[in-house]
């Protein structure tokens, strides 16, 4: 007992360090899995309130470029509106709304490590939840991941982990995106099959498949193909239409039917 | 002892903010950002307590972590360099650090530079190897760490320069 005592106490210096750096690989490695980083992440009173400040500040610097951004979108929206005939005799039929989106603006950007956060300043108050999805005018941005009383963080599709299911506007052919951390506006699409007819140019959208983006949101044009190691599948490297570098006003997605999605989906598992 | 004390605690919250607020976001060259906050575990005085500098310099990773969403890469680069910090200072200093009194504002330029440069690029070195964690990119790995460690070493001897007291 002695021994043991003394030895702690000689040791103490490299315990201690011993004990620090594992709780810190812990953290790492929770951070690496969906949805488990509890303690470590940025949607809370503190942070969230750095940020905003900070935000306040800076968000002065692009008001120019930002407000073309939205006034470019108006203009399409527009379009839409005043150009779709709309039937009133058949209308009524179909007033089901099965995605409520909301505003957000995003306080905090990153896109140069290999797994990317965002923070936006919406939080449990404006009911936003986990899994939600977040687009911008241009494109998808990435799915919500923790959410505190008044601000979310938010799973960059520049995140090694996330994995968004996307296809071929022309032909329906899907896959899943992936990004291999090189460059801020590439990331790859994988899993598609040979067969699929791919050509540089071509646009890529999100499936519909999962419960959370709706279908057809633009994501980006392909740049490069090239099959994987095993010659079965594509990969497809595609150019984003969104600047993840200059990102600040989105919006979120909460798909209504979500819960009745869920629940079927878990009954099939059983 | 207490002025020291609030003096400490003010460069700790000093050196996160300004991490996250502006230095996160330089992305010089497109990717390449200056790590300035070990400099509170570089220039800590070296004559206190062990356990307590370790301690406090796993707290500072850790606040940068929470702050940039990134588990804990920065808290177990910072206590590694914290922990291994005796050797480098004994190996950059000398005799002076065996009679343990190491004055960072009047040592040898090229010895602290030296210093300095060291516990940098094993701090970046953790860091990047935590964050990518992917054996095929090892040379991107060190291709960071190279750069982001040489911002960071100018950024850390600038500011030891612009603030260090003329004690002459």
């Amino acid at each position: 007992m002695q021994q043991i005592l003394n030895f702690i106490i000689r040791n103490k210096n490299f315990l201690l360090f011993l004990l620090l750096f594992s709780i810190s690989l812990l953290f790492t490695f929770q951070t690496r899995s969906y949805h488990r980083s509890k303690f470590i992440n940025s949607a809370n009173f503190l942070t969230g309130g750095v940020y905003n400040t900070a935000n306040d500040v800076s968000a002065y610097f692009n008001l120019k470029s930002q407000n073309q951004l939205l006034a470019k979108e108006n203009k399409r929206l527009n379009q839409l509106v005043f150009n779709t005939v709309i039937d009133t005799a058949t209308y009524t039929a179909s007033t089901s709304v099965n995605y409520k989106f909301n505003t957000a603006h995003i306080i905090r950007n990153s896109y140069t490590n290999s797994n990317n956060f965002l923070l936006i300043n919406k939080g449990s108050n404006d009911s936003i939840k986990e899994d939600f999805g977040v687009i911008s005018s241009l494109g998808v941005i990435g799915i919500v991941d923790h959410v505190s009383a008044n601000y979310a963080t938010v799973i960059s599709i520049l995140n090694s982990k996330s994995r968004i299911s996307a296809k071929l506007k022309k032909t329906n052919h899907f896959g899943s995106l992936t990004w291999n951390g090189k460059s801020a506006n590439t990331i790859q699409l994988t899993d598609v099959e040979k067969i699929a007819p791919v050509a540089v140019g071509d646009t890529i959208v999100t499936s519909g498949r999962s419960s959370i983006f709706p279908k057809d949101i633009p994501i980006g044009i392909v740049s490069n193909t090239t099959l994987d190691a095993t010659e079965n599948f594509h990969e497809i490297d595609i150019t984003l239409f969104n600047d993840m570098t200059n990102l600040e006003h989105v919006y979120t997605i909460e798909n209504v039917d979500k819960k009745e999605i869920k629940a079927l989906l878990e009954g099939l598992n059983e | 002892m207490n002025s020291i004390n609030t003096k400490y605690i003010v460069r700790f919250i000093l050196l996160v903010v300004l991490q996250v607020v502006l230095f996160n976001h330089i992305n010089f060259l497109g990717y390449i950002n200056p790590y300035i906050y070990i400099l509170f575990v570089i220039f800590y005085p070296t004559n206190n307590s062990r356990l307590l500098f370790i301690g406090i310099s796993f707290f500072l990773g850790l606040a940068i972590d929470l702050f940039s969403d990134s588990g804990g890469i920065h808290a177990a680069a910072a206590v590694t360099i914290a922990y291994l910090r005796p050797g480098f200072l004994k190996f950059a200093f000398g005799t002076m650090y065996e009679h343990n009194h190491v004055k960072f504002d009047n040592t040898d330029f090229g010895a602290k530079v030296i210093y300095v440069a060291m516990l940098t690029f094993i701090h970046h070195l953790i860091l990047f190897a935590l964050e990518i964690f992917n054996s095929s990119r090892i040379l991107y790995m060190l291709q960071k760490t190279l750069f982001s460690g040489i911002f960071t070493i100018l950024m850390i001897v600038l500011i030891s320069i612009i603030f260090s007291r003329q004690t002459k």
